[in-house]
């Protein structure tokens, strides 16, 4: 049987006996100081297996050997940072990604929403922006969209772009539809878009009240205090140190019984701001402010 | 050989009724966490690690985030995203797929040879694809030992033959023995009771 090699695992039969575990730490260590000070990119406190494995990914398609001789071409060479920085901040994302969240929002936390006359939303690290169109659309079926004001805000420019674009993948939208109905939608998803430029464009409508601007999670503060912040799935990329960080921003963030909506397999057992939530019943990590 | 700090176990095809007689069969006093990676649905529940609970007095635990490698603890891989160790905890990633899979057996065996270079055991179960292959290669050029199903007692032949194929210094046996043994090479650290993990 063929096993092709189209994914990053060090060249090990090389490296059997001189792979030194800790040496290696220094060499990723000195290569991301590297990259923040020459570059401004800090993915210092990143997650140490997740980043590790890009670098690997990166160092087999430059035909490189180990992270040393990738450090001296990145500082030297822009156009393999250019390629680096894309392995790094790879995105994933999807429209009404987790159904069951979505559904669980429609009916534990638009109830709560309802009552208050106006409401902030932040949506933290928002991709290319599938899930702000999400919860615009949700929110408009709920009826309190023109009470929203949702503040989408990524570290990259390229994908907030895209995000303001609202244009996405013809081929995505079987899966995007049953993910809307999965999520209770309550009118036809194709209602949303129109076929365009070879994939679809949603609704300018959706994005009406829709702020989209760069922030960065490692390094910017607070700014504004809201009733909803949504980050999932963006966290997993940060380490236990970081992430900490970023639970102090949010918590101060929120105003007093706001809502905290975490990724499906991430959790505030592990962070210090732990007893400052209440969860709400069922699997869906929607956290509220309790104190 | 030095002791062992982890053992991550690979099953796809035909997983779920193999990992049932591995779990079964580990003693309540298995000390070194096990990390499970099961190829499943996308939108697989929990059911998996509630099945293997009902089998075993050791704790089994649907990972989160940062999730900390404690002894006698199985850890399961949630349906859709990636499971990578760290020093003494296992992160998630949704990192695109890997050869149509995700979790990869491949990212996680690779990620805990790694970690833990040495001090690995990688195990690979029934399945109809190569995944774990290269995963165990690596845990293997990291100085850890390799377990493979025998393919000829396994539902799918093609992932255990597959890591064969990579790994022929692996240690071959029928599915009921494999817990036994699992017992036997990581003795010098079950003995003592308790197993540390580092962080």
């Amino acid at each position: 049987m063929a096993v092709q090699v189209d994914d990053a695992v060090p060249s090990a039969a090389a490296a059997v006996s001189r792979y030194d575990p800790e040496l290696e730490r220094i060499e990723i260590e000195l290569l991301l100081e590297g990259i923040y000070r020459s570059y401004g990119f800090d993915f210092r406190s990143y997650a140490y297996a997740s980043i590790r494995r890009r670098l690997w990914k990166r160092i087999e398609a430059e035909g490189l050997h180990d992270v040393s001789e990738l450090q001296a071409r990145v500082l030297h060479e822009p156009q393999i940072m250019e390629r680096l920085l894309l392995d790094l901040s790879i995105n994933v994302t999807a429209m009404f990604r987790d159904p069951s969240f979505y559904r669980a929002f429609r009916e534990r936390v638009i109830p709560i929403l309802r009552t208050y006359p106006f409401i902030r939303l932040w949506h933290a690290g928002c991709a290319t922006g599938e899930e702000v169109y999400s919860m615009a659309i949700l929110l408009q079926e709920e009826g309190l969209y023109e009470r929203c004001r949702i503040y989408a805000t990524d570290i990259n420019e390229v994908v907030l772009q895209t995000a303001k674009e609202g244009i996405f993948p013809l081929d995505r939208m079987q899966e995007y539809t049953e993910n809307y109905i999965a999520a209770g939608g309550k009118r036809a998803f194709s209602d949303y878009y129109v076929a365009k430029y070879g994939g679809v464009l949603f609704s300018p409508s959706l994005t009406k009240n829709v702020v989209f601007s760069l922030h960065n999670l490692v390094t910017d503060r607070s700014f504004a205090e809201f009733n909803v912040i949504l980050c999932r799935n963006v966290l997993i990329y940060f380490d236990k140190t970081l992430q900490a960080k970023v639970h102090g921003l949010f918590y101060d963030s929120l105003a007093m019984f706001g809502i905290l909506v975490l990724g499906s397999k991430e959790s505030l057992r592990f962070s210090p701001k732990v007893e400052c939530y209440e969860q709400f019943n069922g699997p869906e990590k929607i956290f509220r402010k309790a104190r | 050989m030095s002791e062992i700090s982890l053992v991550v176990v690979g099953a796809s095809w035909g997983g779920l009724t193999a990992l049932s007689q591995l779990v079964a069969g580990l003693p309540g006093d298995f000390a070194v966490p096990l990390a499970v990676v099961q190829h499943r649905s996308w939108h697989a529940d929990n059911l998996l690690a509630s099945l293997l609970q009902d089998l075993t007095p050791l704790r089994v635990v649907d990972v989160e985030d940062k999730e900390p490698l404690e002894p006698r603890s199985i850890y399961i891989a949630p349906a859709n995203y990636h499971m990578m160790v760290d020093d003494g905890y296992l992160s998630l990633t949704t990192d695109p797929m890997v050869r149509f899979s995700r979790p990869s057996i491949d990212v996680t065996f690779v990620s805990a040879g790694d970690a833990y270079p040495g001090a690995t055991v990688g195990v690979v179960l029934t399945g109809a694809n190569d995944d774990g292959a290269r995963g165990l290669r690596h845990i293997v050029d990291r100085g850890g030992r390799a377990v493979v199903q025998d393919p000829a007692t396994a539902e799918g032949k093609a992932m255990p033959s597959a890591a064969l194929l990579l790994v022929p210094e692996a240690d071959v046996l029928p599915l009921n023995e494999i817990a036994a043994h699992l017992v036997s090479i990581t003795a010098s650290a079950s003995s003592r009771g308790e197993r540390k993990v580092k962080g």
